[in-house]
């Protein structure tokens, strides 16, 4: 009922056509200035970035930072700590992790995000409810700006996706600002460098 | 809050408190301060506020086929779409799907509709318990306080209040006001919130009618938190919130977190699309007066507001008055061109609430005319007869000065024998320009006696 009425008042207060601006291109540095950029940005919103050469460097890094007895969780098939998964998980148990690492699609050098999809995060809820949280990004997949990132996306299908930038932060009592919030306490990018 | 009680009068008990007036202005022009380091810092900055601004004139000039192709594609993607007129139509729909559940539990993310339509209340009187997730949302409403701020929900809030509340209410020792700290606690106590809701509500940033899916921005995770967890998503949005394509967040995702608090993009931008295995999606579409302030010419463009709160940043009148005295659920310059659509009579103060500067304008990231729009209600609540009856008697008064040479003069003349001789008439608390101020020292003549004497 109330569909028909609201949008009998929009067809008949709505102003007559506008058109809509061409799209946005503007000249983009590239090669190692982009990755550059994007580390920097990483830093600034209380990221880190850890060079790798080969994706299994991840292993070494987890040794390091967790411990035994801490859950490690990845869909991500090269590292020892690999999860395989069926879908039908519940959320909840993913509760008690302590490190996530996923692979990304890429990364945005002016603003240090990522974008991941669903099939990459094996539950859709792990990579905000792990306390610390890994990126994989490989230096020839970090574009510009916003506009590349959407040019990239394009049409591709997914049920969810999501652009993270950093920990989750809170500056909500008198404007400190505090990491870890209710997602991931820190996030490391392991940025999978060139080998050409 | 009381309809009698006008933005004056709470802007008095706001000031009666002149450190905290000094710290919350300093505050919230530091955050103006970040926004204009990091807009600054992008040579296409005002392009993109340009293209911005056309894509929403484009999408409110075709809204309703918008809508349509909006829910069409939702609807394919496994999203429920429900219409709700007004607030009570919108609450009710998120009532009746937690009671066709069973749930009297809920988490909600930030939502300013929700504010708007007065959801909690409504949801509390029906027996569903709500926790806010937002660290802000969740301090105003333990302390039983509406949002002061649509982004920085408690920012009139020094940490030692804040403390306290937290002492009162989640357990942490008295005196204590350490941010990490507090922060730390509400992250134990929300996440114990997040895995025993079954039902999760968040707002929706935009919506894009080509693709069915809608974006949701947070820093803290709250709304992912909160939806990926629960088994059923409800997200509310009001209907100008549509965007024509996917590629057009590119425009909109720059321009929102810069404008908003100096940040080159929120923690999370997630793209909700599907609903997750097992799990409903669904999606209220909210008009309450949306439709009709469409179809206001000189302030439909209300509409293209993309909620960042940079004009209450950088607004010399919220800055030192703070959100609550403006009595709606968004407050400063944006509000007060908002609110006055849904009740004029209520919210007709609103529209006086600015020294129409015009800096809400210039920082505006969608370039909406907010200082045109605040002054043309001026017109429109006057002739409507709104104003106050002291208003509309000085207003007459004025009206009866200016309209004629003679009787100007005149009002000249005697304004300025009064401050010479009798001053103690104009220099007291009955004169509202003598509050905060001295009266000028009266001039010998007024400017057209001095330019004939010496224009000759």
């Amino acid at each position: 009922m109330s569909r028909a009425a609201i949008l009998s008042a929009i067809l008949n207060n709505q102003p007559k056509q506008i058109s809509l601006p061409k799209d946005l291109q503007f000249d983009l540095p590239a090669g190692a200035a982009v990755t550059e950029k994007f580390i920097q940005m990483v830093n600034l919103i209380g990221g880190r970035v850890v060079e790798i050469q080969r994706v299994e460097d991840i292993n070494l890094y987890a040794s390091e930072h967790f411990g035994a007895g801490e859950r490690l969780v990845t869909p991500i098939e090269e590292l020892d700590f690999y999860t395989p998964f069926t879908g039908e998980e519940l959320p909840h148990q993913f509760v008690n992790t302590e490190f996530a690492v996923f692979e990304t699609h890429f990364a945005v050098a002016e603003n240090g995000a990522v974008w991941i999809t669903e099939d990459r995060m094996g539950a859709r809820v792990l990579p905000f409810i792990c306390q610390h949280l890994g990126m994989l990004v490989s230096e020839e997949n970090i574009v510009s700006n916003m506009h590349e990132a959407y040019n990239w996306i394009g049409n591709a299908d997914y049920g969810f996706g999501t652009f993270i930038a950093g920990p989750s932060k809170t500056a909500d009592i008198e404007q400190s600002l505090v990491l870890g919030a209710h997602g991931a306490r820190s996030m490391t990018i392991f940025l999978l460098k060139n080998t050409f | 809050m009381s309809s009698s009680i006008k933005h004056p009068a709470l802007s008095d008990i706001f000031n009666k408190d002149e450190a905290r007036v000094n710290w919350h202005d300093d505050t919230l022009w530091w955050i103006r301060a970040k926004r204009d380091k990091v807009a600054h810092g992008i040579s296409e900055w005002e392009i993109l506020r340009e293209t911005a601004s056309q894509i929403k004139n484009n999408v409110l000039s075709n809204l309703h086929d918008y809508l349509m192709v909006f829910e069409a594609n939702a609807q394919t993607n496994g999203i429920k779409v429900h219409w709700a007129a007004n607030a009570e139509e919108h609450n009710k729909i998120v009532l009746s799907l937690l009671q066709s559940k069973g749930i009297n539990q809920m988490v909600k993310s930030k939502s300013m509709l929700t504010e708007e339509c007065h959801l909690n209340e409504y949801l509390e009187r029906n027996g569903v318990d709500v926790i806010d997730s937002d660290l802000g949302e969740r301090i105003v409403q333990l302390a039983k306080e509406p949002p002061s701020h649509i982004v920085l929900p408690c920012i009139h809030k020094k940490k030692g209040e804040i403390g306290q509340i937290f002492h009162e209410h989640l357990g942490t020792e008295a005196g204590v006001s350490d941010p990490q700290i507090l922060t730390e606690t509400a992250r134990i106590h929300l996440r114990e919130t997040f895995l025993t809701r079954r039902s999760a509500l968040t707002g929706v940033n935009f919506a894009i009618a080509e693709t069915g899916e809608f974006v949701v921005c947070t820093n803290e995770g709250n709304a992912d938190m909160g939806a990926h967890l629960a088994e059923i998503h409800i997200a509310s949005m009001g209907i100008e919130k549509l965007i024509p394509k996917k590629k057009h967040l590119s425009v909109f995702l720059r321009l929102l977190t810069r404008s908003a608090t100096g940040q080159p993009i929120t923690t999370y931008s997630s793209h909700f699309k599907k609903p997750r295995k097992g799990q409903e999606m669904h999606v209220i579409l909210v008009d309450n007066g949306r439709s009709v302030q469409l179809g206001r010419e000189d302030f439909r463009n209300s509409l293209k507001c993309i909620r960042c709160g940079a004009c209450m940043n950088t607004c010399p009148v919220y800055r030192r008055s703070g959100g609550h005295s403006y009595h709606y659920a968004i407050a400063g310059p944006i509000g007060a061109i908002l609110a006055p659509n849904l009740n004029m009579k209520e919210y007709s103060d609103l529209p006086f609430a600015s020294t129409l500067c015009g800096s809400c304008t210039n920082v505006c990231p969608v370039k909406i005319d907010i200082h045109d729009q605040l002054y043309k209600w001026r017109q429109v609540i006057v002739k409507g007869g709104y104003t106050s009856t002291a208003k509309t008697v000085a207003m007459k008064v004025m009206e009866f000065t200016l309209s004629s040479s003679t009787r100007f003069k005149l009002a000249g003349k005697i304004g300025r024998w009064t401050l010479k001789n009798a001053p103690f008439t104009v220099n007291n608390q009955l004169n509202l320009w003598f509050k905060n101020r001295e009266m000028p020292e009266a001039p010998k003549e007024s400017f057209s006696e001095w330019y004939k004497k010496n224009n000759k």
